[in-house]
């Protein structure tokens, strides 16, 4: 047991645990200091300096942030020469930024405009020096846009990548007034290892890293009148998209988001979660089919472990970085992209539609969603199967330029068919979440019996934040068509965030992780952590929307995707059985290796 | 030659010790002895800040664990300085015995020479002597191995948490401090990081011992220093002076007859002007340096020194954090805005406060110490910079 710290802010006595910063203690005694590189989900970096404060007895101002708190220091944090100091930074920080703040994508949700709204920048202090730089904008991108005009070289984008997501595709380039953020030899973003997790894109506190926004182009299909604009929303946007909108995290806004997408036009409101079940079914099918090939007919040439293919960051990723696993991968496209394929053909048929008028949109989470979309790959319904992904931020957007007072909505229903949910489709979510769904189904498609956890919730595989999540469940009593599964423990493995997706295919890669099955999600906490999220994101923040999303799990009627109703009738109307020609065609895909930079 | 201006043979001088016979007979005393001896002599390091060379030691000797690391900067970056490469040429062995003796002292195995891109023309006698020096070790008895590891060609690498990043392959940016070098330096490990002159000292105050060094020198600045004179003197060179003389004295020596001022310390020391030569003390209770003195006379532009500096410390500025890599810029081009009539003069008290803004909120050395020359041409030189 360590003793606390004992020190003072402002003057008030504090005692912390060793190795607090001033930052953080001073949070716990609600006293603010401005922040720009900090960020809670990254190391420290200490380099924007506006987080200084004065320690007394030290010339220097010191940075909050990265500084410790010692046994009896005394610290201010509100003095005329911190004042100044903070003053003079953010002004030098203005000087080399292209502020024309009415042009830019996060004009209010910038944390670079709120400092200087808070410090009433007035008249520049200092020379502008934007005319000097010869700043880029990346815009080749489907996903994301790249603004060095608006960037404060904070890199959190680069500790992002690295530290979250080890994918690394940012770097620190040149020195001096010179120095920037960059790719590798300033490639553009669509040609190097980025997998538009937009992890860097929710951290960015300013416009320099925003998502391509298709919001006028929804407008637009909206207002014509030829056109019949279905939208899907994902399940873990029903428990962020309050905070877009003034809310606190974790409420779970499903009815009014339903209400609102309503209200904004949209003729059809369907749910991804239809999808996400189906995906299980799917999924499920071909996890149960590979183990038969291996262990039965002993076919060497059947990829194991099978790992989970709904998340496209991790799909990019395992291009770039793992391509000789391809084959691993579930061929199930995701469900946003299994929804995108059936709008336009089962959909299409069912409602009476000319899959040319129909316009298909999906609410997303997700960044990477708007490139997986745009994938060659992605039309198989003889259409672009998904025609515009949104984030949650783009959604928020739309139901304020529409002036709808969100909160006092009324809670409205999704258009059936398509629109029919399951718990299991919820907690896809998420991480842990396909695990946990998969394995309500497997178990049951091979005993007869539902999985023996209570509730349903099988808690071993609802994976954590910073870890790589392992699980076994013993299969016993099976079905007789089954029984080369008699008495085998299926080893499940679930990580989130791509740095722990690195770890466990390297684990596979040398052996020493021995799985049936890998459920993985590129972003931290999965898909309610996801890049499309509302900013501020943040662990305290992911926590609140996992509570609320296995709270929706568990207020679901249903909780097994195969007893989705609306699942179950397409497969008799229209797709036959799992993993038949139907599905094939339009539910399954198939990947392509990538370069290593 | 004016009787102030001693010149000295400490660092350069007594070097016949080919075969580490002295080395021995210092790493066979006990650690505690070793440590009081470098602090009776009043030691400070000698590569510009000054830091008590004793206690750096003992900090790192006092941290638990056996993989610790002793290293030599040798990056010599700052403007106007070349003695590093003179003592690594002229008395290589001096500096392997100096960290050789922290190696004991702190309990470290390994050292490592960072030395300057540009100086790849000293490798092959460098590593000849390494030979010769790890050779010795084993005969000798000595658990202490020196390598060389080439610089990046970078003047930020020369601080030392940016060394250690560069040693480690990554980019070099300084690092946030604490934890400092001693707890966590190179590998993360305790380091001891002096510069190649420093260790020099080590090795002499064993040899002659704390009483005869500390007659060297002012009760604040022991010992002797070596000198990179350059500008507009007729001798430029390196010199091995005692420290803590008037600059009026060094300048009589060394200048023309019509200097005009001497910027002490290289691009990030002081510029002290002919008025203040008589009361300023080369050393630490007057104008510390690394051993860069630049002489300039009348002839020359102070408004060009300063938008020289300017620019080095605007290109050689790591970048990565605020005041320092926009500091300057805004330095610069403000200086130049002043100048045109752009700005009013008013404005270069505006600078002087970004330029203490920058002192006190730099991440490093290199923003924190811009303002040393800033504010020290601009107050004195006043006229020069608006006419
Ligand atoms: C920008 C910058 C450059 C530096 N370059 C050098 C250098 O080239 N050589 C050196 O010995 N110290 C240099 N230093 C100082 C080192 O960080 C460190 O303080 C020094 O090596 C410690 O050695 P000493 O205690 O023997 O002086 C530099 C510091 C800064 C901020
Ligand atoms: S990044 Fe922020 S401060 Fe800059 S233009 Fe955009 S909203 Fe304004
Ligand atoms: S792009 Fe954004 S996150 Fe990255 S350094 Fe610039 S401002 Fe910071
Ligand atoms: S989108 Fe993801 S992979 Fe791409 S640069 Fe940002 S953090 Fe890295
Ligand atoms: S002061 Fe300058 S050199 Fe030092 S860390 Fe900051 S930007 Fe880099
Ligand atoms: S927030 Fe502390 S230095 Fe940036």
């Amino acid at each position: 047991m360590t003793n606390g710290i004992n020190f003072k802010i402002d003057g008030i006595d504090l005692t912390v645990d060793e190795g607090t910063t001033i930052l953080t203690a001073a949070r716990k005694a609600n006293i603010q200091i401005p922040t720009l590189c900090y960020h809670e989900d990254l190391c420290v970096a200490g380099n924007c300096r506006v987080c200084v404060v004065e320690q007394k007895g030290s010339k220097h101002l010191v940075p909050s942030c990265a500084m410790p708190v010692s046994e009896g220091m005394e610290i201010y944090t509100n003095t005329g020469k911190v004042r100044l100091a903070r003053k003079h930074i953010l002004e030098l920080l203005l000087s080399e930024h292209n502020a024309d703040c009415t042009k830019c994508y996060k004009n209010g949700n910038c944390e670079l405009q709120y400092l200087a709204s808070e410090m009433l920048t007035g008249e520049p202090m200092f020379i502008d020096l934007v005319p000097d730089k010869k700043y880029t904008i990346d815009k080749h991108n489907k996903a994301i846009i790249k603004d060095d005009s608006r960037c404060i070289r904070c890199q959190r984008c680069v500790r992002t990548c690295e530290e979250l997501q080890s994918v690394s595709a940012f770097d620190v380039a040149y020195r001096g007034k010179h120095m920037k953020i960059s790719t590798f030899f300033e490639h553009p973003l669509f040609e190097v290892v980025c997998t538009n997790c937009g992890q860097c894109v929710n951290r960015c506190p300013t416009g320099a890293l925003i998502e391509r926004n298709y919001i006028d182009k929804v407008w637009d299909a909206i207002y014509d009148t030829t056109k019949h604009v279905v939208v899907q929303t994902a399940p873990a946007v029903r428990v962020a998209l309050g905070e877009s909108l003034g809310m606190p995290a974790g409420k779970i806004v499903t009815g009014k988001m339903v209400a609102a997408l309503k209200r904004l036009g949209f003729d059809s409101v369907l749910d991804t979660d239809f999808t996400a079940d189906l995906t299980i079914i799917e999924e499920g099918h071909e996890l149960l089919s590979r183990l038969k090939k291996a262990l039965v007919d002993k076919d060497p040439s059947v990829a194991l472990p099978m790992a989970t293919s709904c998340s496209p960051g991790w799909i990019k990723f395992i291009e770039h970085t793992f391509p000789e696993y391809l084959p691993n991968l579930s061929t199930c496209k995701s469900p946003q992209q299994m929804f995108g394929a059936l709008v336009k053909t089962y959909y299409a048929k069912k409602r009476n539609l000319d899959p040319k008028n129909i316009v298909s949109v999906s609410i997303m989470p997700c960044t990477a969603k708007k490139f997986e979309a745009n994938r060659p790959e992605m039309r198989s319904s003889g259409y672009t199967d998904v025609d515009y992904v949104l984030t949650t931020r783009e959604l928020g957007i739309m139901i304020r330029q529409a002036g709808l007072d969100f909160e006092s909505l009324p809670d409205e229903h999704y258009d059936s068919f398509m629109g029919a949910s399951t718990g299991a489709g919820v907690i896809f979510g998420t991480t842990g979440g396909v695990m946990e769904a998969a394995l309500r189904t497997v178990y049951e498609i091979v005993t007869g019996r539902e999985v023996p956890f209570e509730g349903l919730n099988i808690t071993p595989v609802r994976g954590t934040e910073g870890e790589v999540r392992e699980a076994s469940i013993l299969i016993k009593k099976t079905l007789p068509e089954w029984s080369f599964l008699e008495g085998i423990e299926l080893k499940c493995v679930v990580a989130n965030g791509l740095a722990y997706a690195k770890k466990v295919m390297q684990s596979v890669k040398d052996g020493t992780g021995n799985y049936h099955f890998i459920e993985i999600m590129a972003c931290p906490g999965g898909c309610l952590g996801g890049g499309g999220q509302p900013i501020p994101t943040n662990h305290e923040i992911r926590s609140k929307r996992k509570t609320a999303i296995y709270e929706e799990d568990m207020g679901m009627p249903i909780r097994k995707s195969h007893e989705n109703p609306d699942v179950v009738e397409i497969y008799q109307e229209f797709l036959g059985k799992p993993l038949g020609h139907k599905s094939h065609e339009l539910l399954h895909t198939h990947y392509t290796p990538r370069k290593r930079y | 030659m004016s009787e102030f201006v001693k010149r000295v043979d400490l660092i350069f001088g007594e070097y016949s010790d080919q075969k580490y016979k002295t080395l021995e007979k210092i790493v066979s005393r006990p650690n505690d002895d070793i440590i009081k001896d470098i602090l009776d002599s009043g030691l400070r390091g000698r590569g510009g800040a000054g830091f008590p060379t004793a206690m750096k030691w003992k900090f790192a000797m006092e941290q638990p664990g056996d993989e610790k690391y002793v290293i030599c900067n040798a990056d010599e970056g700052e403007p106007g300085t070349f003695k590093d490469r003179e003592i690594l040429t002229q008395v290589p062995r001096k500096v392997f015995a100096g960290m050789a003796i922290c190696g004991k002292v702190i309990g470290a195995k390994k050292g490592y020479i960072y030395l300057r891109g540009e100086y790849h023309y000293l490798l092959p006698g460098l590593l000849k002597e390494i030979d010769v020096y790890n050779t010795f070790a084993k005969e000798l008895g000595i658990d202490f191995a020196i390598e060389i590891r080439m610089g990046s060609g970078a003047y930020i690498c020369g601080e030392e948490s940016a060394l250690f990043e560069s040693m480690e392959g990554k980019r070099g940016e300084p690092r946030n401090k604490p934890p400092y070098p001693t707890v966590s330096g190179y590998l993360n490990k305790p380091t001891v990081i002096n510069n190649v002159e420093t260790f020099v000292n080590v090795l002499m105050i064993c040899r002659i011992g704390p009483v005869k060094y500390k007659k060297l020198g002012t009760r604040d600045s022991r010992g002797s220093k070596v000198f990179s004179v350059s500008g507009d003197t007729p001798i430029a060179g390196i010199y091995e002076l005692e420290l803590g003389m008037p600059l009026e004295k060094f300048v009589e020596e060394f200048g023309d007859g019509d200097t005009k001022a001497v910027q002490v310390g290289g691009a990030s020391g002081f510029c002290v002007p002919r008025k203040k030569f008589k009361d300023t003390i080369i050393g630490f209770e007057g104008v510390p340096t690394g051993g860069s003195m630049m002489i300039f006379n009348s002839s020359r532009s102070m408004y060009n020194v300063l938008h020289n500096y300017l620019d080095f410390f605007e290109e050689e500025s790591c970048g990565q954090c605020t005041p320092c890599r926009v500091g300057c810029q805004q330095l610069r081009k403000g200086i130049e805005a002043i100048k045109s009539g752009d700005k009013p003069v008013t404005y270069l008290d505006q600078l002087i406060k970004l330029s203490e803004t920058m002192k006190i909120t730099a991440k490093c050395g290199l923003g924190q110490s811009v303002a040393n020359s800033f504010s020290s041409i601009v107050t004195n030189f006043k006229e020069e910079m608006i006419y």
